[in-house]
């Protein structure tokens, strides 16, 4: 997919990493609510490492002292010592995974939120050109990688340096020399780090964007289901989907064998540099300057190196998938909502709303196309007027209906509404005011009762009943539960007349001023659509309604018909009139083939 | 009509009524909704999964069973090498320092070059282990996201109707993952943690028995502590995982349909919708961790307090002469390294308890019997041109057990005839030509093709031989013409093109800004429904089946292109048979029968020209629609 525009789902850069760690960074506003609780918690892992050092201490100064000297009571206080210090220790660890529990659970909750709210802002168009998986993977498997970063590998990071500086300047006090030694194998471990975090870093990346392929296919595919079905193609899904799980499962490798070479690297340095010890100290004490007392303090302090050297690998891995996640993440929240109220954008009243829609040389162009889709359109609706709009298939109908409750905006000129121009109403004003019916019903899989009061929470029974009725949906009351019936997702276990009858009442439904209906009546059979149709028939006397319409039955509900040609309105009137005059309007409409092929348009 | 019995109200984690949190989604007709079969909440159905669940991980490693043990056997060198590191360096210090001072480097070189060995040796398996454990958990993952995702291309529309795709997504992903998180971290620490606890314990009993016998003392608190840990943090991380599906579940279905959320301001419920179950996971997860949040210090407690027993203890005997000090002290050294290693097992067994509740859903769903199996012993169907004959026996159907649909239908078409399906939504229609697709079987009767119940055709043949083209045909992401190449994957471009001509969508294709390698976008967004419907046309061209079923395919189009690709279809389709269910008598007009259907029963059987003279539904319908035209 070419870059073109922000919000596409953009490629990493070359300064990627930079680029991670300041998108990582800038999620530290999350952290804020549960700064405390984190300097809480890193106090109290500091604190039990301490108590943890001082029990092995108490213990071995109980052995030499009151053991070695028969002193019973002595046993006992050092004893109780080393038993409270064995309690303390177990309290501040349970104090630091307790606190630890809630506040990465909740940054990483409060994330997720915040997403989703953005992601229900972004426009259509946003929507049309992301993967859903791309967008699901952020929302669940980059916001745990997160999570496990601000639990585990932070903290860890925190704690290994602080006694890494902490070991190195007591072995720096207890021998210069030997000190400065084992403080230059940070050299070598910074360069392996440097390296290894660069590679890690790609890899990472892949791994998250094709993690994100992944729940598309599994999306796609759990949705096309029945086309998949139907054609026999589970081979060849399996196949597909063999081809990014192995993917998925090469970059695993991949970034293992990375882990593995930088791990056995992190281990490998600080044995070395304890072995250089081992020869320097054992030189210096044959040189007498240095005891055995002190070269064995020595050592044994430098061991203690080992375990946050050695972790080093793991937290650095984690902390660069936590990068990538964040920038994963902050793609997609600093991609601005193109369509939002403007300033001093005003609020419409129903009741001060007459219905004059006016179509003042709109032109649309969808994003990332070369094309426009609509040139020029100039179109009037006066307020109670039906005005049908008829073209052939792709002309760019549903697009025009699409733009008035501005889930596009016009590319060109202006749609206004009683003067208003749409983009300086309150947007959700504007679309209270407008009741749509899409060409396919979307229905989601909640009650009946939810999905019919989409736009109208508030909507009370007999409201909810006598929408029902118009749109000759009566049968949702026979379904096993009523209207609390959950119906299928997407709305698969009603036939596809049920759907469109329900989404018909749900435009209906709160009596909006507009309607906006696309091709309304499609799947209805001719019975039902005369039903429906005389039921229409009185809303939209008083309802300014635009809709789209390909049978010369339904073109009767209209009081005008304008024809959709080449993006361009080319002919409105009545539609006996157009019939007698426009062949065009004719060609569209007729039961008889046109002469001519290649009526659809792209 | 009987209404099935009022279903308990769904509960939260802790058995709080979650009606709250659920009441939007209604209630769902079948009662296994959201869930597989196996997921019952009866305690036996439970431990049943978790069985399974054990069972499927111990199917997932036994291919690997070499590679593991090689992978343990260099476990046990790296530790051994690293072991070695420590006690050189003493023994340097001890014994090469004297002979140093006295002037010679022997024993201090051969320490040195012992340790550079040691070191070296411990680098080597270091990392060919974890090269060797990654490849081993990666390919466990890859086998396991295969074996699900395929079985879940076997189960039938209906599993899939109440399963939700938001859940099937959930399961390959967020499932999936915890038991990656498992596999990339697990497995390391419990054999290097496992392997030093056993050889402390070793040395502990050899060191001193009596003082071995009071560690002992702390096994059963750490035996029920564990077993409390185990049973509340299953239940834990079962809440977590059902909790996270109902996320995925909300969030795939409300983006998926943003446009009708945008439209009609859904945006603050679902939102207040979405922190709901996300508060939901987020309590459940916390849970969880709070669990070992608290089992992992308490392993803690038990361990010093243990120490400080036999430190007490130990003491006391050293007092009273019967053991040395050295080995007291000893002792003490070893039993923290006995119990620091029981951290990180605890740390294992917690990604274990979560990855066998997500393993638990898997199985659950591994388990799941396809409603619509394959036959075992496939029946072929008769070869040479001209089948296709398709014969409907007393069929029954309904989609729940107390609302049938169909009862006792008989049909017969012969082979190459077209016929028409009519009569009002909710009739039925769709309902028999998803039978004849097979995607769902009846509960009586038979539905067969040239004489061979559906049921014992193979899947493979059957797609060839019949294929259903409806009003919600689905477009896959990628180009024009993979999609339409969907009907016949080995058709070359030309076929693709040939087909898209026949049906009159090539021009539109064509001048499309890449033609037909055009990306049709997610769902086939990138283009109206018209031109969908069209592209679905050209497919079902290209697969050039026996049978051709057309469930309201044309709703979306104008009537000339209508009427462009009914042309195309009556050449191609002459010789073949056909089910075309239509609401515009344009194309019921040009069949060679026409059924009228009500109430799930044929009313009406015969050619349009004798329907039409007959007085019947059919002739009010014909009368009516000859009125409406221009
Ligand atoms: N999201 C999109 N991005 C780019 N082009 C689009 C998109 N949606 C539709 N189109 C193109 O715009 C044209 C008009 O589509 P539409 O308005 O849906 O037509 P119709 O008149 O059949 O309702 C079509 O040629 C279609 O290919
Ligand atoms: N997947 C399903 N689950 C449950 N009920 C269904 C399902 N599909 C259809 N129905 C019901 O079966 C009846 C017949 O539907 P259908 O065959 O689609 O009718 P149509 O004649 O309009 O094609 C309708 O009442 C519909 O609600
Ligand atoms: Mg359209
Ligand atoms: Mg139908």
């Amino acid at each position: 997919m070419p870059a073109q525009c922000d919000g596409d789902p953009a490629t990493p850069r070359a300064d990627g990493r930079v680029r991670s760690l300041r998108n990582l960074w800038r999620l530290r506003r999350y952290l804020r609510p549960y700064a405390a609780a984190y300097v809480l918690l890193l106090l109290a892992a500091l604190a039990a490492t301490g108590a943890g050092l001082a029990v092995p201490l108490v213990v071995q100064r109980v052995v030499d002292g009151p053991i070695a000297r028969h002193d019973e009571a002595g046993l006992l206080r050092l004893g109780g010592l080393a038993l409270l210090l064995g309690l303390v220790e177990a309290v501040l660890i349970f104090i630091r995974r307790w606190s630890q529990s809630s506040s990465s659970v909740g940054m990483e909750a409060t994330i997720r939120a915040d997403l989703y709210a953005h992601l229900q802002r972004l426009p259509a168009g946003f929507h049309d050109r992301w993967q859903s998986g791309q967008l699901l993977s952020r929302a669940i498997s980059d916001l745990s990688v997160l999570r496990r970063f601000l639990s585990f590998g932070l903290l860890f990071l925190v704690l290994n340096m602080v006694t890494y500086v902490a070991v190195v300047i007591l072995l720096l006090r207890l021998h210069g020399p030997l000190g400065l030694l084992v403080a230059a194998s940070a050299v070598p471990l910074f360069l392996i780090s440097r390296r290894f975090g660069r590679n890690y870093h790609a890899a990472s990346r892949r791994m998250q964007d094709q993690q994100g392929d992944v729940a598309t296919l599994v999306e796609e595919t759990a949705q096309g289901l029945r086309t998949m079905k139907a054609y026999g193609r589970g081979p060849e899904l399996a196949d597909r989907f063999a081809g990014r799980a192995r993917a998925l499962h090469d970059t695993g490798v991949g970034k293992g064998v990375l882990l593995a070479g930088a791990s056995a690297l992190f281990d490998l340095v600080p044995n070395l540099t304890l072995g250089v010890t081992l020869v320097g100290g054992a030189t210096l004490v044959a040189r007498d300057a240095l005891t055995i007392g002190e070269l064995v303090a020595f050592v044994s302090l430098q061991l203690m190196l080992i375990w946050p050297v050695q972790s080093l690998g793991w937290i650095i891995a984690n902390g660069q998938e936590a990068a990538t996640a964040a920038d994963r993440i902050q793609e997609v929240l600093d991609t601005p909502p193109s369509i939002v109220d403007a300033p001093g954008a005003v609020p419409l009243a129903r009741s001060a709303v007459r219905g004059r829609l006016r179509f003042e040389g709109v032109s649309f162009r969808y994003p990332g196309s070369a094309e426009p889709v609509l040139r020029e359109i100039e179109l009037t609706v006066e307020p109670g007027e039906t005005l049908a709009l008829v073209g052939a298939t792709g002309c760019g109908k549903s697009t025009l209906l699409s733009l008035v409750p501005r889930l596009y905006d016009v590319t060109g000129g202006r749609i206004t509404l009683d003067g208003h121009d749409l983009r300086e109403v309150r947007l959700d004003a504007l679309r209270r005011l407008v009741g749509v019916a899409f060409e396919e019903p979307t229905l989601f899989s909640m009650s009946i009762w939810e999905n019919l009061t989409l736009g109208c929470p508030d909507a009370d029974a007999d409201q909810v009943r006598a929408a029902l009725a118009l749109a000759q949906a009566d049968f949702a009351y026979d379904l096993p539960w009523g209207l609390a019936t959950r119906v299928g997702e997407q709305g698969l276990s009603l036939s596809g007349g049920q759907r469109q009858r329900l989404a018909l009442a749900r435009a209906v439904l709160g009596r909006p001023k507009l309607l906006v209906l696309d091709d309304p009546l499609s799947a209805l059979d001719v019975q039902t659509e005369a039903l429906v149709e005389a039921a229409l028939r009185r809303v939209l006397r008083d309802t300014t309604a635009l809709l789209v319409v390909h049978r010369p039955s339904t073109v009767a509900l209209a009081d005008r018909v304008a024809l959709l040609d080449g993006g361009r309105i080319t002919a409105v009137g009545r539609h006996s009139e157009l019939l007698a005059t426009v062949p065009a309007y004719r060609a569209v409409l007729a039961a008889e083939p046109s002469p001519t092929p290649g009526l659809v348009r792209s | 009509m009987s209404r099935p019995p009022r279903q308990h109200p769904p509960t939260g984690g802790d058995g709080r009524p979650a009606a709250e949190l659920s009441h939007w989604r209604g209630l769902a007709t079948d009662p296994d909704a959201d869930r597989s079969r196996a997921e019952d909440d009866s305690p036996e159905a439970v431990a049943r999964l978790r069985g399974r669940s054990r069972a499927l991980l111990r199917d997932l490693l036994r291919p690997h069973r070499r590679p593991l043990g090689a992978a343990v056997a260099l476990l046990l060198v790296q530790n051994t090498a690293a072991m070695a590191g420590p006690y050189l360096v003493m023994l340097g210090i001890d014994r090469a320092v004297p002979p140093l001072r006295a002037g010679d480097p022997g024993p201090l070189a051969a320490v040195a070059g012992a340790f550079a060995v040691a070191a070296v040796t411990e680098y080597a398996a270091r990392r060919s282990y974890l090269t060797r454990s990654t490849r081993i958990g990666q390919a466990v993952l890859l086998q396991l996201r295969q074996r699900v995702y395929g079985h879940l291309l076997t189960l039938s529309v209906g599993f899939h109707e109440r399963y939700t795709s938001g859940r099937v997504v959930s399961r390959l992903t967020s499932d999936v993952d915890s038991i990656a998180e498992l596999v990339d971290g697990g497995i390391d620490t419990l054999a290097a943690a496992a392997l030093s606890v056993l050889s402390v314990a070793a040395i502990l009993l050899w060191l001193d028995l009596p003082l071995a016998a009071v560690t002992l003392l702390a096994f059963p608190f750490l035996f029920w502590l564990s077993r409390w840990f185990a049973r509340a943090s299953a239940q834990a991380y079962r809440h977590s995982r059902e909790a996270v599906a109902l996320v995925i579940v909300h969030f795939v279905e409300s983006l998926r349909g943003i446009r009708a959320v945008q439209a009609f301001r859904r945006e603050p419920r679902n939102q207040q919708i979405f922190v709901t179950v996300n508060d939901e996971y987020r309590r459940t997860s916390q849970h969880g961790f709070r669990l070992i949040a608290t089992y992992s210090p308490a392993i803690k407690v038990i361990g010093n307090v243990t120490v400080a027993l036999v430190l007490g203890y130990g003491g006391w005997r050293v007092l009273g002469g019967h053991t040395d000090v050295g080995v007291l002290a000893a002792f003490l050294l070893y039993l923290r390294r006995f119990f620091e290693p029981m951290q990180e097992l605890s740390q294992f067994y917690n990604s274990l308890q979560s990855a066998t509740a997500a393993l638990e859903k898997l199985a659950g769903v591994l388990d799941e019997q396809p409603g619509v199996p394959e036959p075992a012993s496939p029946v072929p169907l008769p070869a040479g041109p001209g089948r296709g004959a398709v014969t409907f026996r007393a069929v029954s159907f309904g989609y729940r057990p107390q609302t049938p649909i169909l009862t006792g239908l008989g049909l017969a078409v012969p082979a190459g005839q077209t016929v028409a399906l009519i009569g009002p939504t909710g009739a039925g229609k769709s309902t028999v030509a998803k039978l004849l697709a097979r995607f769902h079987d009846p509960d009586d009767g038979t539905v067969e093709l040239d004489g061979v119940d559906l049921r014992a055709l193979s899947d493979a043949e059957l797609r060839r031989a019949v294929v259903l083209v409806t009003q919600e045909n689905h477009l896959f992401g990628g180009s024009v013409a993979e999609n339409i190449r969907f009907g016949r994957p080995d058709a070359t471009d030309a076929a693709v093109q040939a087909a898209a001509r026949a049906i009159g969508a090539h021009d539109f294709i064509a001048a499309l800004p890449d033609g037909y390698a055009t990306e049709v976008h997610r769902r086939g967004g990138r283009l109206s429904a018209g031109q969908r419907q069209l592209v679905a046309f050209a497919r079902a061209f290209l697969a050039d089946p026996r049978v051709l079923i057309l469930d309201e395919a044309t709703s979306s189009l104008d009537v000339p292109t209508e009427r462009l690709v009914q042309r195309a279809l009556a050449t191609v389709l002459r010789d073949r048979t056909a089910l075309v269910i239509a609401h515009r008598l344009s194309t019921v007009e040009t069949a060679d029968r026409v059924l009228v259907v009500d109430s799930g029963r044929i009313v009406e059987d015969g050619s349009p020209a004798r329907l039409a003279t007959t007085g019947g539904r059919y002739a009010a319908l014909h009368r009516q629609w000859r009125d409406s035209l221009i």
